[in-house]
This record gives C-alpha cells, sequence and structure tokens, in this order.
C-alpha cells in the first residue's frame, strides 16, 4: 500500500451518471495513488464502464468532482485525460494493423506532441526507449498484424507510455492471453509501478489479476459496493460482492447411468490434434472435456460436429455412424454445436435476434417452397423466452446484447432445432460472473431434459459445477477420466499441467 | 534455393506486376523488335502521364480506407469548365493560371464529395457513385456538350512545350512533354505528404482503423476532408493535361476510364479494404494498363481482347498474393 500521505493521482468525489433516466453511476468516490495497481470488478451494467468512460473524458460526469494530478477537470475530453497522463488500452487495443509497431507506438505522442512532420527515426527511437522501458524486445519494423495478440498488447503499453502515461486502464487484459503470456504481463506491470505508473484493471476475471494488485474496488448497480486491500479478496469473495449472492455452485454428482446410449466415440485421430479417442456416454449425462491450450480439446469439439475431418476413427450417435468431416450429417444427427468464438463463428451480429434464431430453422418452415413466417418467428419467440434472454426486442441486432445473452441466443438457435447431442465449447467465455451462474443452470436442465451435452473447457469451476463426468486432455490424448463431485480444482488443476 | 527474402519480395503486387511487364517486354520485343525503341518508350510514358496522376490520386483514397469513382468525371467537368472560362473571358489566359483554375474547380467538386463523406459520415461508394452522374450530368446540361477544339491558345502552346525532343541516331523520333514534369510533381508532393507528414501518416492509420484513429484523436474529417479535396485536385490537374495534351476539350471523354484507374492501382498492390498502398506499384500498374491498352497487338492478341487481358491480370495479380495470405494464415491457426 502507499504511504497514505503520498498525493492521489486521480481523485473522483461523489462522482454521478445518469442515462436518460437511468441511474448508471450513483455518488462513486475513486482515488488511484502513483505507482498502484487496482481492481476495478463489477459485472456488466455495474458502472464500471461508466467510471472509466468518465476517467478518460469519454462521457461528461452529471454531478461530482474529478481531480487528475491535483488539477480539477471540468468537462475534460479524451485528449485532455491523455494529457494529463490517463490513458486506457481498450480490449481490442486500438492499434494499427497496417502500421510498423515502431510508428504504432509513438503515433500518439507525436500527435499530442503537435508534430506536422513526420520522422521515421523519431518514431522509431521513440518506440526503442518504450520497448525498453517495459524489457521486451519486439522488432520495430514488423507491422502490427503480424504479430501475436500478447505482443500487440505490449506494444499498446508502449503506446501509452510514449503518451507519458501516469495511470494506464487496461480494459480485460488477460482474456486473449494464455497461462504463460498472463506471467510476462503481470511482471511487465510490476515494472510499470516501480517507475511510479499506476493501473487499472476492469475485467471480469480478477483472479488473475489480484496478485499484482494492492487493492480492490467493486462496483454493483452504479454503487461501489466493496473496496479494500487486496489480500482481504479472493475470487469468491469477488464474485459475491459483484452479484451480491452467492453463486457457489454444488457439483451435480456422478451420473446415475439412468440414460440410453447415446454417443461413443471410437479411435478418433488426427495427425498434428489428438490421438485414439475413445469414450461414450448416455442421454441426460452432462459430459466435461478439459484440457490446456493445444492440448487438442477445441479441434476434437469440432471434429465431433465435422467442421474438423478426423484422419481415421468412428462417431456413432444413436447406433448409426455419423460421416466424419461433415457438419452438415452432424446436424441431421441431431448434433449441435455451439463455439467458442461466437462473436466469428456462432453468430451475425448486425442481424436481429430473432433472425439469429430462426436462421437454423429455414428448412422447417418452408412450405410449397415459400417460408411459413409466422410459424418460424413464434417458434423462435418461444425458445428466446424459455432461455430468458433479457432484451427489449427480439427484432433488434444482437451484438446489441451482453455477453451472457448473446450466448442464450446461440443455445437457442440449437434448442429450436430439438438436437440430441449439443457441443458447447467455452459456453461462458466472456460472459459476467451472474450470467454465468444462469448459463449453468441451463446447461444442468438440459441434461434433466434428456439431452447428452458436452462441455469443453478450461474452466475449471465451470466444469466441476455442471458436469457428471470429466475427461482430461493432454498434448492430444484422453489421460484422464473423473467422476463429478470426486475431484476438487486443485486436482484438476493438477491433472491438467502435470 | 530461394531465400526468405526473394519470397517475401515475390508474394508483394509490385515484384508481380513488374515481372508481367518484364516479360511482356520480352515477348512483344521477341514478335516485333521495333516495339523497344525510344520512340515506344516516350509514347508510352505520354500515354501514362493523365492515367497516372489520376491513380495516384485515386490510391490515396484506398489508403484512406474509402473508394472514389467520381474522380473521371470532376477531371472532366474541372478541364471543360475551365476551357470555357478561359474562352468567355479571357481567350488569351497564360497557362498557369488555366491550370490553377482547373486545379481549383478540381479541388471544388473534390470538397463536395468530402461534405458528404467527412462531414456526414456517408459511405464513399455511394457519396461518388451519386457525384460522379451528377457532375457529369451538371457539366452536360449546363456548361456544354460541344467538343471544342479552338482552345485557349496557351493550352495547344503548353502541349508544345518539351523538356526534350528530337531524333535519335538511330533514326527513331521521341518527344517528352512538359505535363510529364507534372506527373513527377505529383509523384514528389504524394510522397512527401505520406511519408513525411502526420497528416499522411493520418490517412494510413484511419484506412487501418478508423475507430482507432478516433481514439487516439486523429483528426477524421479534417482528413478524409483532405484527402478528397486533394484528389479533386488532382483529378483537376490530370484533366487539364488531357484536354491540352489531346488538344480538344471533349466533355464527353474521361468518364468511364475511372474502373481502369481503379484497376491499376489495384494491381499495385492498394488494397481495398484500405491501409496499403504504395506509389510504386501504382505506377507500375498504371504501366501495365497502358502496355495492354496500347501495345496489344503487338504480341499478336487482338485488341478486342483487352479488357479480357486487363480483367484476368487484375484476378491473377490481385488474386495470387490474397491467395498466399489466405494459406500463410490457414498454415498459421
Amino acid at each position: 500500500m502507499q504511504a497514505p500521505d503520498t498525493p492521489a493521482f486521480v481523485e473522483m468525489t461523489g462522482v454521478t451518471k445518469h442515462y436518460a433516466g437511468v441511474t448508471a453511476l450513483d455518488g462513486v468516490d475513486f482515488t488511484v495513488h502513483p505507482g498502484e495497481a487496482i481492481c476495478l470488478a463489477g459485472e456488466n451494467g455495474s458502472g464500471k464502464s461508466t467510471l472509466i468512460k468518465i476517467l478518460s473524458g469519454v462521457e461528461p460526469a452529471s454531478d461530482g468532482e474529478i481531480r487528475i494530478g491535483g488539477e480539477l477537470m471540468t468537462g475534460h475530453t479524451p485528449r485532455d485525460a491523455t494529457a494529463a497522463g490517463v490513458l486506457v488500452i481498450f480490449q481490442d487495443f486500438s492499434l494499427f494493423p497496417n502500421l510498423s509497431v515502431a510508428e504504432n507506438i509513438a503515433f500518439a505522442n507525436e500527435l499530442t506532441e503537435g508534430r506536422r512532420i513526420y520522422s521515421r527515426r523519431h518514431a522509431r527511437a521513440v518506440a526503442q526507449r518504450m520497448l525498453h522501458r517495459i524489457g521486451v524486445d519486439i522488432p520495430l519494423n514488423a507491422k502490427l498484424e503480424t504479430l501475436p495478440v500478447a505482443h500487440k498488447q505490449l506494444v499498446a503499453i508502449c503506446r501509452a507510455l510514449a503518451c507519458e502515461a501516469r495511470l494506464i486502464i487496461m480494459d480485460e487484459p488477460t482474456t486473449a492471453l494464455t497461462g504463460k503470456e498472463v506471467t510476462v504481463l503481470l511482471d511487465i506491470i510490476r515494472v510499470l509501478k516501480e517507475q511510479g505508473v499506476a493501473v487499472i484493471f476492469v475485467s471480469h476475471k480478477l483472479a488473475e489479476v489480484l496478485a499484482v494488485s494492492e487493492r480492490v474496488v467493486v462496483l454493483r448497480n452504479g454503487k461501489k459496493v466493496a473496496e479494500g486491500d487486496a489480500a482481504e479478496f479472493d475470487a469468491a469473495s469477488l464474485t459475491r460482492h459483484m452479484t451480491g449472492r452467492d453463486v457457489a455452485e454444488a457439483s451435480p454428482g456422478a451420473f446415475d447411468g439412468s440414460g440410453e446410449m447415446l454417443l461413443s466415440v471410437e479411435n478418433l485421430q488426427k495427425q498434428g490434434s489428438f490421438r485414439d479417442i475413445s469414450f461414450s456416454m448416455q442421454t441426460g449425462e452432462v459430459l466435461g472435456i478439459t484440457g490446456l491450450l493445444g492440448s487438442g480439446r477445441t479441434s476434437l469439439a469440432k471434429a465431433l460436429f465435422g467442421l474438423v475431418a478426423p484422419d481415421s476413427g468412428r462417431i456413432v450417435v444413436d447406433g448409426e455412424e455419423v460421416p466424419l468431416g461433415d457438419p452438415i450429417a452432424s446436424a441431421e444427427a441431431r448434433i449441435g454445436y455451439v463455439p467458442e468464438d461466437r462473436l466469428t463463428e456462432g453468430l451475425f451480429l448486425t442481424q436481429s435476434i430473432l433472425r439469429n434464431v430462426a436462421v437454423g430453422r429455414l428448412q422447417e418452415h418452408e412450405r410449397n417452397g415459400f417460408l411459413d413466417l409466422r410459424g418460424l418467428v413464434d417458434e423462435a419467440a418461444d425458445w428466446l423466452t424459455r432461455l430468458k434472454v433479457k432484451t427489449p426486442s427480439i427484432t433488434a441486432p444482437v451484438q446489441s446484447l451482453s455477453g451472457g445473452n448473446q450466448q442464450r441466443v446461440a443455445l437457442a438457435r440449437w434448442m429450436a432445432r430439438a438436437p440430441r447431442l449439443l457441443i458447447l465449447n467455452g459456453p461462458s467465455v466472456g460472459v459476467d460472473v451472474g450470467s454465468k451462474a444462469e448459463i449453468h443452470d441451463i446447461i444442468r436442465d438440459l441434461g434433466h431434459q434428456g439431452l447428452g451435452v458436452i462441455v469443453i473447457s478450461d474452466d475449471l469451476p465451470e466444469l466441476l459445477a455442471t458436469c457428471h463426468r470429466i475427461l482430461v486432455m493432454k498434448g492430444g490424448a484422453m489421460t484422464d477420466e473423473f467422476a463429478g463431485g470426486k475431484i476438487s480444482e486443485d486436482v484438476l488443476s493438477q491433472k491438467l499441467t502435470s | 534455393m530461394m531465400s526468405d527474402r526473394w519470397k517475401e519480395l515475390l508474394a508483394r503486387n509490385e515484384a508481380l506486376v513488374a515481372l508481367v511487364i518484364v516479360l511482356f517486354c520480352i515477348v512483344a520485343t521477341l514478335s516485333d523488335p521495333n516495339f523497344f525503341t525510344v520512340t515506344t518508350l516516350s509514347d508510352l510514358l505520354r500515354a501514362s502521364i493523365v492515367l497516372g496522376i489520376l491513380a495516384i490520386g485515386c490510391m490515396l483514397v484506398l489508403i484512406s480506407g474509402g473508394i472514389d469513382v467520381s474522380f473521371t468525371a470532376v477531371a472532366v467537368s474541372a478541364m471543360y469548365m475551365t476551357t470555357k472560362l478561359s474562352l468567355a473571358v479571357w481567350p488569351d489566359m497564360p497557362w498557369p493560371l488555366i491550370f490553377a483554375l482547373s486545379i481549383g474547380f478540381g479541388a471544388l467538386l473534390g470538397a463536395i464529395n468530402g461534405t458528404f463523406i467527412a462531414i456526414f459520415g456517408l459511405p464513399t461508394l455511394i457519396v461518388t457513385l451519386g457525384t460522379l452522374s451528377v457532375f457529369r450530368g451538371f457539366l452536360l446540361t449546363f456548361v456544354g456538350s460541344d467538343r471544342i477544339s479552338a482552345l485557349p491558345p496557351d493550352m495547344r502552346e503548353f502541349s508544345r512545350m518539351m523538356i526534350a525532343r528530337g531524333t535519335t541516331e538511330s533514326g527513331d523520333f521521341y518527344a517528352l512533354p512538359w505535363s510529364l514534369a507534372a506527373l513527377l510533381g505529383v509523384i514528389l508532393l504524394t510522397a512527401f505528404i505520406l511519408h513525411k507528414t502526420m497528416l499522411g501518416r493520418s490517412i494510413f492509420a484511419l484506412g487501418g482503423s478508423v475507430e482507432s484513429a478516433r481514439r487516439l484523436g486523429i483528426d477524421v474529417r479534417r482528413t478524409q476532408f483532405f484527402v478528397y479535396v486533394y484528389v479533386g485536385a488532382l483529378a483537376g490537374l490530370a484533366g487539364i493535361l488531357h484536354g491540352s495534351m489531346g488538344r480538344m476539350a471533349d466533355p464527353f471523354s474521361l468518364v468511364g476510364l475511372e474502373l481502369s484507374v481503379i484497376a491499376a492501382v489495384v494491381l499495385g498492390g492498394a488494397r481495398l479494404i484500405g491501409g496499403y498502398g504504395t506509389i510504386t506499384g501504382t505506377l507500375l500498374g498504371v504501366a501495365l494498363i497502358v502496355l495492354v491498352q496500347n501495345s496489344l497487338i503487338v504480341i499478336g492478341i487482338p485488341s478486342t481482347w483487352q479488357s479480357v487481358t486487363i480483367g484476368a491480370l487484375i484476378l491473377l495479380g490481385t488474386g495470387l498474393p490474397a491467395y498466399q495470405a489466405k494459406r500463410a494464415a490457414a498454415r498459421a491457426g
């Protein structure tokens, strides 16, 4: 913790924000000291984004006082915030894919300096200095689009530093990173803190950043509901504060074996992805498959639905063999697949919620070559209600929904097709804590309705809370199998990495 | 073994286009030994001037992430209005003023595009498709539809001014007009803007990601507005050069060329999604298109096959690198 006599870098008092009659932020006090790292936690709609927008000058506050570096800010713009040393790194990094690393780092700095003439040499010098400051080495001439995500993030950090950042706000910094990359990032954060740069993490997944944070601030419904030493918080208590209720979920236990044989996979094999995969499951069973990134879990998930063609092996559903590598045949065998990246693989973002659900049922609602529009709409609307998609209008585009609701739309599309087996790849990626628990309820409920559900995830608590049985993959092979309720998260985690 | 450097070079459009040009010239020289002479070269160079200036403007728009199809209408309007105005008010107007006037008209029409695109934020293709029709329709309806061959004397004079002309020892005639200097000037100015000014870098940034540019504090509107005014000005220059070199102000000319110009730019490696484009590539693209348009007959392909050839070149020249990039991405993923 900072000594209390250090003057705060950011001091927000009684900050309030109304949007068209809705109070998004209600009298929140928030301070940041130099060199301090803070976790700003909260669910979607808790007001954390609003707080960041106000601090960074994107939105004006309706009421309250904001001081940055001791200066009272009134109606400041993003440029003013940047000039005062407050920089935001958005989840998409806001970089330029077509420009070099050096230019990406130096661009903002050159803009704020009011340069008119561009000097490549100056840009390279600035970039080199900033990369040196965080102790990483990225080729200055490389086009940004050729870099891995983790490096893009480092470029974004360097760009903020080049603007003489004294506070860097990072939106969901760990979402796209692998475990190893997170470690690298945390090391860099430590370096920044030593240099007196403060950091705010805005995230759903806070457990990872708790280690380098001094303080945690939790918002809920626009109010600050908890604040304290990071050491006093753990994942469970954070969740409790964020949701306002205990969302610890009980394991469904081992499967009672009451179903009929639904799926059997025999010796499924794909060069370079997975090998010798055999398992079977019954109707009503929820089966988890886990493994680290690169263990082959995603390839296997896709192979089960025919999106990836295995080299050899058999997939049998309800006693009938399903042709390999043929998603249309898989759908006809009533297998459903909800991909991990629903934004690019699963949903038509700009299309309406209704159309996104209805698209899977066009053939069934065909009458003499025409669409039975009414039947189609009624059915889709019915599923949206049953899965409790929260939206003012089902004709709104899917992209207007929160992550949790988007996932429900993806589920509704498949449910409308009455599947026998549903494969869910990362069902709660990018979904906030409260919605996550509700999605888990839905998954358990699908099992009760007699579907077979395969949950593929690296979120261990999620698997423990939903699955009757968990299979562990490592290096492309199935290495372990556990019955639900018979294993703890720690043991499972050890099995994954050992 | 091909080194990585070579591979990288060959994956770029510029290299491919240059290769095709060289091949074309070799085949042409083999089938007609008179092809590769100073005369042909100076002819081809002259034919590239107007197209080259238009292409550089077009490239700038593509880099910024937009597309402009109205520049030929801008060029012909600026040229014709300037000619009419000069004949009506001051037939003896000196050529620098005539040029300035045409460039000014071009910039003005470009500003109309810029207003719709930068200020009102409308899609660039739709705006310029509209203005293409409007500018040309306005020209033919209100300004005139006669071909004027009695140009202001100074305009004709300019087309006769040569940097160099003469006959080589082997008896080949050549002529390099001053309009070539205009192309050179445009190349230098555009290269300076694109690579040495923050404005130019902002144009690249805009093409890379508008949202990021906005968040970074780049004045997106001003940058876009500049792009369309600049393209208009270049079109005005190209238009008046076209009129003066052809010794006729023809209100029906130029329009229809826009797709060839865009084709040349795309062949040169500019991407329709924005953010990419080089002057070298654009000029190579222009050279190839001019070569195909003027000399296809030399290598024994009937000139009726012109558009087929150009189309095939586009498919090959842009398709191949795109396909390679896709394969590389598939391997990496």
